[in-house]
């Protein structure tokens, strides 16, 4: 059999599925050292600003751990919660055999040059795990940072979260002020054993010259829980991102949510997949989208195997000031006895809802964004209140500086 | 004041009101009666500012300011509200959220919605699959908080049960300084077959000092009223509940016929809108 090397290298070249193609050699590998920081504190404000934008709690009071990552360096990693482990990947690599079980199992490296690259030129990234029966209610932490210009990061994260545990993730990307161009690829694996409960938040907030290309990929057994959020309003060059999820247990759930704000010039092809392969599975991917005249493709697809599961497609799009919003849903149900569902709309803001507002004493710019606000307060069954407080921060903090 | 002055108005092609006046007083509360397709809903939006309702010719005047073409919002802010009766489902706009921006100078949500019976609907999306009655709760809780100077009401009662129209007539009354005590104005003893037979009061008015013709609050004794009402309705059951100092016949696109709200509801039960309007006129 190959070595994942061999067909890594293989692949090197091989261009993605979907998305525009990229050119890995217009980017730099080399990354400056960073140091690691112990004081979260003693970071330079700018950063931790604009950390702050995608979710990072620099005081982490309300945190169980945290992971940061800049450029290729891991310069903070610890967990303060007992049966929750926060391990950069490297480190887990090296000291950890059971990684192995999981490193690369559910993501294929010859996927596309993106996974290539990632395997072939790994530079760092997280390993987050709640151990068996742990309930690890406060979040979790992880920031991938982009300091140096040009740079390309490329990000292992492995996200475990095991039998009967409960495990919240707040996983935010940002740029720094001084970075417009970069490239960020970023390998997820998940895994959410027998009855344990995960919610993952990512938080995206790049710079308008900043290609994005994650790769994730999720298995839930029976009786787990998934839940992915993905936010990305700020303006960022492309984003292409399809993560796929198998219900492999009896009675497993997932539910994915985006909230995707394009801008013009920017370019996001956002998706979802799961598909349903034991009894009793259920699967929801709902997203809300709104172009301020940047290109949106709003992806979902729910793949029912066997009979008796149920699985909700939800895809909403807002053109407020031009661009293209492109929702894309399927559905495929292959035997008897399956509940497959959709809805599907692209419009823009009803006059009406603007001029009730209006006759309440709003102008018209309060009303359009109070509507707009509206539309992307999406309510997210089974997310912890800290944590939805802190979308909603996200999402009120993107709104004021986008629109 | 609301003065409206030779109002002509178009929605598309079609004429809507044709040479319209009408004099509110600070104080007054007026009721209008008109068939299906009258205009009484168009006059209300073009009063409240909606840019559909063309106006092509005369005057709106209030608080002494030409608002004839001035926008929604400002009218809003001016002091003018509506309630509607058919209003927009908005998702993910929590009914609470609303209630907060219709006040100005901030507005104690919680005890406002105790009042109207509708905390359990604050968190809610604002008239996502809100019943009948309970967008008519809302409308006014947002009205209350906007505390408006003219409020606008198209059908109040329509879709409200029994046991909640009163709690509706309560809360008009106390939006246009009716509350406590007064009864529903007529000219005779009524006995309508809807409700109990009411108290014959006259409703007078008094003379200030400004020269204009403001009302006292029967509740609050050297209060002087100054909010003014606009109400449409159909049924008349509203007329129970709420004060009133004239009743209008919208027909045709013009005030056709004006006199006391009971007696004017009184014959249109009678004879109908078209002999009311030229009985009246």
């Amino acid at each position: 059999m190959r070595s994942l090397d061999d067909r890594a290298h293989e692949a090197k070249d091989k261009k993605a599925a979907i998305g525009p193609d990229v050119d890995l050699d217009a980017y730099s590998l080399e990354s400056p050292t960073h140091v690691d920081v112990k004081n979260l504190n003693l970071m330079p404000e700018a950063d931790k600003e604009k950390m702050a934008f995608a979710g990072l709690d620099i005081s982490e009071k309300e945190r169980s751990g945290t992971y940061i990552q800049k450029d290729a360096f891991a310069i903070h990693s610890g967990s303060y919660q007992d049966g929750l482990e926060i391990i950069p990947i490297r480190k887990a690599l090296k000291e950890m055999d059971w990684i192995q079980e999981y490193y690369w199992k559910l993501a294929s490296v010859d996927t596309d040059k993106y996974t290539a690259q990632a395997r072939l030129d790994l530079q760092n990234g997280y390993v987050i795990r709640a151990l068996p029966g742990k309930k690890i209610t406060l979040p979790a932490q992880a920031c991938l940072y982009l300091d140096k210009e040009g740079f390309n990061q490329n990000v292992h994260n492995i996200i475990i979260a095991e039998e009967d545990s409960e495990l919240h993730i707040i996983s935010g990307c940002a740029s720094a002020s001084h970075v417009t161009r970069g490239l960020h690829v970023g390998i997820s694996e998940f895994y959410v054993k027998k009855n344990a409960k995960l919610s993952f938040s990512m938080i995206h907030h790049w710079a308008e010259d900043v290609v994005v290309r994650p790769r994730s990929v999720g298995i839930v057994e029976k009786g787990g829980l998934f839940l992915s959020n993905y936010i990305s309003m700020k303006p960022v060059k492309s984003v292409q991102s399809y993560p796929t999820i198998y219900l492999v247990g009896k009675g497993a759930v997932a539910r994915s949510y985006s909230l995707l704000v394009g801008s013009p010039g920017s370019e996001l092809d956002v998706g979802g997949r799961i598909y349903l392969r034991a009894k009793d599975t259920r699967a929801e991917i709902v997203s809300r989208a709104i172009t301020n005249g940047g290109n949106i493709i709003s992806r979902g697809d729910i793949v029912a195997e066997v009979p008796g599961v149920r699985g909700h497609l939800e895809c909403h799009g807002l053109i407020l000031n031009g661009g293209v919003m492109h929702a894309i849903p399927e559905l495929k149900g292959m035997v008897d006895g399956v509940e497959l569902s959709h809805e599907a709309a692209v419009g823009k803001i009803a006059q009406e809802e603007i001029l009730y507002l209006m006759s309440r004493g709003l102008t018209e710019e309060e009303a359009t964004a109070t509507i707009v606000r509206g539309f992307l307060s999406v309510d997210i069954p089974d997310l912890p209140a800290p944590l939805k407080a802190e979308i909603d921060r996200a999402v009120d903090l993107s709104q004021k500086e986008v629109m | 004041m609301l003065l409206i002055e030779d109002l002509q108005v178009k929605l598309g092609n079609k004429k809507i009101l044709k040479h319209l006046d009408l004099e509110i007083l600070p104080g007054e509360t007026h009721i209008l009666f008109g068939p299906n397709g009258s205009g009484k809903t168009s006059l209300l939006m073009t009063i409240m500012g909606y840019p559909q309702y063309k106006v092509t010719g005369g005057k709106i005047t209030f608080k002494g300011e030409d608002i004839t073409h001035m926008t929604i919002d400002d009218r809003a802010r001016l002091g003018i509200g509506m309630s509607y009766q058919r209003p927009p489902s908005i998702q993910g706009l929590k009914t609470r959220r609303i209630i907060e921006a219709c006040s100005r100078d901030g507005v104690d949500v919680d005890a406002l919605a105790k009042q109207m019976n509708f905390t359990d609907f604050l968190d809610r999306d604002i008239n996502v699959g809100f019943s009948g009655g309970e967008i008519k709760r809302s409308e006014l809780l947002q009205l209350m908080a906007q505390d408006a100077d003219l409020a606008l009401f198209d059908e109040p009662e329509s879709g409200v049960d029994l046991e909640n129209i009163s709690l509706i007539g309560n809360t008009i009354n106390a939006l246009l300084q009716r509350d406590s005590g007064e009864q529903p104005c007529s000219a005779a003893r009524q006995c309508e077959p809807a409700g109990p037979c009411k108290a014959v009061k006259s409703c007078e008015p008094t003379k200030s000092s400004k020269g204009e013709t403001p009302f006292k609050t029967a509740g609050q004794p050297g209060m002087t009223r100054t909010k003014i009402g606009l109400i449409i309705t159909h049924t008349g059951f509203i007329l129970d509940y709420v004060t009133a100092d004239k009743g209008l016949v919208l027909y045709n696109g013009v005030i056709a016929g004006k006199g006391h709200p009971a007696e004017i509801f009184k014959q249109i039960r009678k004879v109908g809108y078209k002999e009311c309007a030229r009985c009246a006129a």
